[in-house]
């Protein structure tokens, strides 16, 4: 952006529809829909489809909520790191009062629309992992402990589990395996990603564990998530909400993902630096495709079981 | 020199206004065809008093 755009904005101080909608973090919001419909659709209770559709769009505007209100709280250490000068307030076209009025707002809206919707149970969840993601994460967390991204993955894995209980009314096991999914995969997706962003997170005093453990320890760190999360996965195929399928998925992928992070893991900043993090970049960008590919195992599973197709029976 | 001269923060405004009222209309499709299928499918039934049997 140039100077010449940020006066303008700041003289003008009117930002577009686009912009509002930019505070939701739209790319989250497609993982927090994916993940809520599968959670949504394996559950064994049917959903009329209108009831469904509202759930997941409850569901994914208390996520886009709390992606407001964490740029809110964050906005100055988004002006300070370039993967996110870009973002609607660092960048002057919206107020961070703008921002917590519509953060506010959107996720009372959400929680109410969604218990009245589904079930108060689940109004209640969506409520919960909008504070765990504002309060326990964003506040709290982020900026003094390096573990931030471990236990502030919860709150990424939190929507499968609203989507189930929008169907069912109750909490069981079987979301909360699709919970432990989400939640051993954030880590070794965001280490990765802070290799090769470098010095974006030293410079905002953040203490992600490349600042305060050293790049090695962070390498290591990712092989160890990844071994953990690989067994992870592929239990998940002996499980209800696993399958023949499922399996085959989950095999291929986790070989992939393991090959991955072993190569970081053997790699030093040098070598990082010749080819300018290929692997590390390359690593994320399968980290996407990884946890999508298994939702959608996990979908593929539920919707063959009615044909007596899916999982192991 | 006319008063009608749009400016570029017109279009932005314009812009934020149709796409507020495109989430208001959405909005309300949203709550009435929740609303249809929980009369439909008897979600906001009250609970029925007893039937009091005819006498004799």
């Amino acid at each position: 952006m140039s100077d010449a755009t940020i006066n303008n904005t700041t003289q003008t101080g009117e930002a577009g529809f686009g912009d509002y909608f930019a505070l939701l973090k739209p790319r989250v919001m497609t993982l927090v829909v994916f993940t809520a419909l599968v959670g949504l659709l394996a559950a064994p209770t049917p959903v009329h489809p209108m009831i469904g559709f509202a759930a997941i769009l409850f569901i994914a505007i208390g996520g886009g909520a709390s992606g407001a209100l964490n740029m809110w709280w964050d906005a100055d250490i988004d002006q300070v790191m370039k993967r996110t000068r870009g973002r609607p307030i660092p960048a002057g076209k919206v107020q961070p009062e703008e921002a917590l009025g519509i953060g506010i707002t959107l996720s009372a809206m959400s929680v109410i629309m969604l218990a009245l919707a589904t079930n108060l149970m689940a109004g209640a969840m969506l409520a919960f992992t909008i504070f765990f993601y504002v309060v326990i994460y964003s506040m709290w967390l982020k900026r003094s402990t390096p573990q931030n991204i471990v236990i502030g993955g919860a709150a990424g894995a939190f929507p499968p589990v609203i989507g189930w209980i929008a169907a069912t009314g109750t909490m069981s096991v079987e979301p909360w395996l699709m919970f432990a999914l989400v939640f051993m995969w954030t880590p070794p997706h965001f280490w990765a990603l802070a290799l090769f962003m470098r010095s974006d997170y030293d410079d905002a005093g953040v203490p992600m564990l490349t600042v305060t453990h050293g790049r090695p320890s962070t390498r290591r760190h990712i092989l160890v998530y990844t071994v953990l999360l690989a067994g992870l996965a592929l239990g998940t195929a002996f499980t209800a909400v696993g399958g023949p399928v499922y399996l085959a998925v989950s095999v291929v992928l986790n070989a992939l993902f393991l090959s991955g992070a072993f190569r970081i893991w053997r790699r030093d900043e040098a070598m990082a630096e010749v080819d300018n993090y290929a692997v590390e970049r390359r690593f994320f960008r399968l980290s996407l495709l990884y946890l999508a590919l298994h939702f959608a195992a996990i979908l593929a599973e539920a919707v063959l079981r009615p044909y007596g197709l899916g999982g192991w029976g | 020199m006319s008063l009608k001269v749009t400016h570029e923060i017109h279009d932005r405004r314009f812009g934020r206004n149709v796409g507020l009222a495109l989430v208001l209309v959405g909005f309300i499709a949203v709550v009435f065809g929740l609303t249809v299928v929980k009369v439909t499918s008897g979600g906001f039934e009250p609970p029925r008093a007893p039937v009091q049997e005819a006498d004799g």
